[in-house]
């Protein structure tokens, strides 16, 4: 992709992941999120990614994100006020932000300084459905079932933790 | 064609605007999308790489962060449920103390 | 560089309207064709071509009047609702919907010259899972549109609407997979183009005769992550007012009737160009018909794209009207019925489909 679009959807992501983190209603900061994973989608579509691309949509942005909103919308926190009733510890916000600001000039400092060669015009189907799989269930096959497993338990771990007490 | 680099770059950038919303914000939910914030930033570096060498290698990492990042949501989200129960704030400064 | 990009605009022109013809096609088809089956007459007040016709078609009033109605209302916020969720709530509801059209193809291939163009927007390799990935976003629609209005009924019809539409994306993901299976591949026009392909060289191969059980459990899946009658719980007509989209007034309304119009043409397109063999006309060809026994009729290239398109939109015209006739027909489902149905019914039919599917292709070969 040109530099003109790179630089816009860079700035789009920086703006909306800003957005989440610094806004103080919670509903909106998780729109700034699905926005934000969005973006990362189209992203990764320009990075050859297909399969991935469409993953995060429909695991990320479609799922994960819905979740947030279901829990923000049960508990109810429309008290958008209360956080910023308990601010305090200036010093140590500000000390945040100055780190957080360093600690991303010196790690694209360091990265844009790496000399990488041009990559190679990929394989025939790279990013597609079927070599992600291929690679999926040949050689990544153990990590693979350990996932399913692993969703399991987090389904049922999840159930048990939300259950109501009955008496 | 953008350098490899720049996407680092944006990753980074990404990473640590996460690092700084874990840090600040004081509601537990903020907190959490922070963290996702944190792993979408790695796994826009894993993408990036795995063009970078031709290799797919890096975007079956993505899947497996994903998936991982799926079940911790669900966990995670469950037990702020099940301690807002017993008390009744998203606070991460009141929730902090373990008492009785 | 230009001439594709001049291209790429018509395709995503003709099919923006290909689609948003339909549905308001469908609008009028819905009020009248209900009034049929209710054995009433319908909208008949606002009628300019008086004296005519013995009957009242209804054409002025359900497609010149009422969008009028809408459109020309005042946009009614609620007192403590968020304004910017407000606005955006219709917004997230029609453009996944819509945006899902891009991966629909509705012909072959049209050559112009030495230009030989796909008749399909945005050709992906992934078709199948960027439709599923759209109609994921189309959750925040309803969800929004809940909250937003800080009303509690609406909320209540959000959490419902959303809780239904997150558990029939599985079944309907799950009720696709066949589909996949089978042909080999997720590229929408790849699927359409093999479903051209005859079985014992005289039954056209279309997915259903492949697929019967993956199709129903699709379109019913469909119907129900479209929140129609018999799963419109989340609207609710009769208990919840309009459901989620109650405090919505104006064009935002008209917005969520049209995605609600919208996505039943979607889950028709994508039950057409997966099950019923998209624009495939039976034995027909690029290059004209070549029927089984032999005789072939050749037919000029145009003539043959004209055909093509025309099957498309037919195919999806008669699903639509089967989910009209289906709205129209049955009661409807009772929540804990309905989830029911999703997680115990459909979802362990889907996977014993692709159990099926998977092992038959096996053994066949």
């Amino acid at each position: 992709m040109g530099p003109i679009t790179f630089a816009v959807l860079a700035t789009a992501l920086v703006v909306s992941a800003l957005t989440v983190v610094v806004h103080p209603s919670p509903v909106k900061s998780a729109m700034a999120l699905v926005a934000t994973l969005f973006l990362l989608a189209v992203v990764f579509v320009f990075l050859g990614a297909h399969m991935i691309a469409a993953l995060q949509v429909i695991v990320y942005a479609g799922a994960i994100m819905v979740l947030f909103l279901f829990v923000i919308m049960l508990l109810n926190l429309s008290d958008d006020g209360a956080e910023a009733r308990h601010r305090g510890r200036v010093v140590f916000r500000l000390g945040a932000w100055i780190g957080g600001g360093v600690l991303a000039v010196e790690l694209s400092a360091f990265f844009l300084r790496v000399p990488f060669p041009e990559p190679a015009t990929p394989p025939a189907g790279y990013g597609g459905a079927e070599a992600v799989a291929t690679a999926l269930f040949v050689d990544y096959l153990l990590p693979f079932e350990l996932t399913s497993i692993l969703l399991l338990v987090a389904v049922v771990g999840a159930v048990v933790l939300a259950q109501r007490r009955t008496a | 064609m953008v350098p490899t680099s720049w996407y680092l770059a944006l990753s980074a950038v990404l990473f640590a605007i996460g690092a700084v919303g874990v840090l600040v914000r004081r509601n537990i939910i903020v907190v959490f999308m922070a963290i996702e914030l944190m792993l979408n930033a790695v796994n826009l570096t894993f993408v990036a790489f795995a063009r970078q060498l031709g290799s797919i290698d890096g975007q079956v990492i993505v899947f497996f962060v994903m998936t991982v990042a799926a079940a911790e949501a669900a966990v995670g989200l469950a037990i702020i449920i099940a301690a807002f129960r017993n008390r009744p704030t998203v606070n991460v400064d009141e929730l902090a103390v373990l008492r009785w | 560089m230009w001439a594709d990009a001049g291209i790429a605009a018509v395709k995503s022109l003709v099919m923006l309207l290909l689609a948003l013809n339909l549905t308001v096609l469908l609008l009028w088809i819905e009020r009248k064709g209900s009034a049929l089956i209710q054995d009433r007459i319908g909208a008949n007040r606002a009628n300019i071509f008086g004296g005519i016709l013995p009957f009242n078609l209804g054409i002025v009033n359900t497609l010149i009047a009422d969008p009028i109605k809408m459109f020309t209302k005042e946009d009614v916020i609620p007192d403590g609702a968020d304004k910017l969720l407000h606005f955006f709530g219709p917004f997230l509801a029609v453009f996944p919907v819509l945006v899902t059209f891009a991966a629909v193809p509705f012909g072959d291939v049209l050559v112009i010259g030495d230009r030989t163009i796909n008749l399909q927007v945005a050709d992906l390799n992934v078709g199948i899972l960027y439709v599923l990935a759209m109609s994921g976003l189309s959750v925040y629609g309803v969800v929004l549109g809940g909250w937003a209005t800080n009303s509690r009924w609406s909320l209540l019809g959000a959490i419902r609407g959303s809780a239904q539409m997150i558990s029939y994306e599985i079944a309907m993901g799950l009720g696709l997979i066949g589909a996949i299976l089978v042909f080999g591949t997720l590229d929408l026009q790849a699927i359409a183009r093999a479903q051209g392909a005859l079985i014992w060289g005289v039954i056209p191969a279309w997915g259903i005769i492949y697929q019967p059980l993956g199709f129903l459990i699709f379109l019913v899946a469909g119907i129900a992550e479209t929140k129609r009658v018999p799963f419109d719980l989340p609207e609710g007509e009769s208990e919840l007012t309009s459901g989620y989209f109650t405090e919505y007034s104006g064009s935002k309304q008209a917005t969520y009737m049209m995605s609600d119009f919208a996505e039943i043409v979607v889950v028709s397109a994508l039950a057409t160009t997966l099950f019923f063999g998209a624009w495939q006309v039976p034995y027909l060809a690029r290059d004209g018909f070549h029927f089984p026994g032999g005789f072939a009729l050749a037919l000029p290239q145009l003539v043959v794209v004209v055909m093509q398109v025309a099957s498309f939109v037919l195919k999806v015209l008669v699903l639509c009207c089967f989910q009209i006739l289906v709205r129209w027909s049955l009661p409807r489902y009772r929540y804990d019925q309905l989830m029911d149905l999703g997680w115990k019914t459909l979802l362990p039919l889907a996977l014993a489909n692709v159990l099926l599917t998977a092992t038959v292709i096996v053994l066949a070969g």
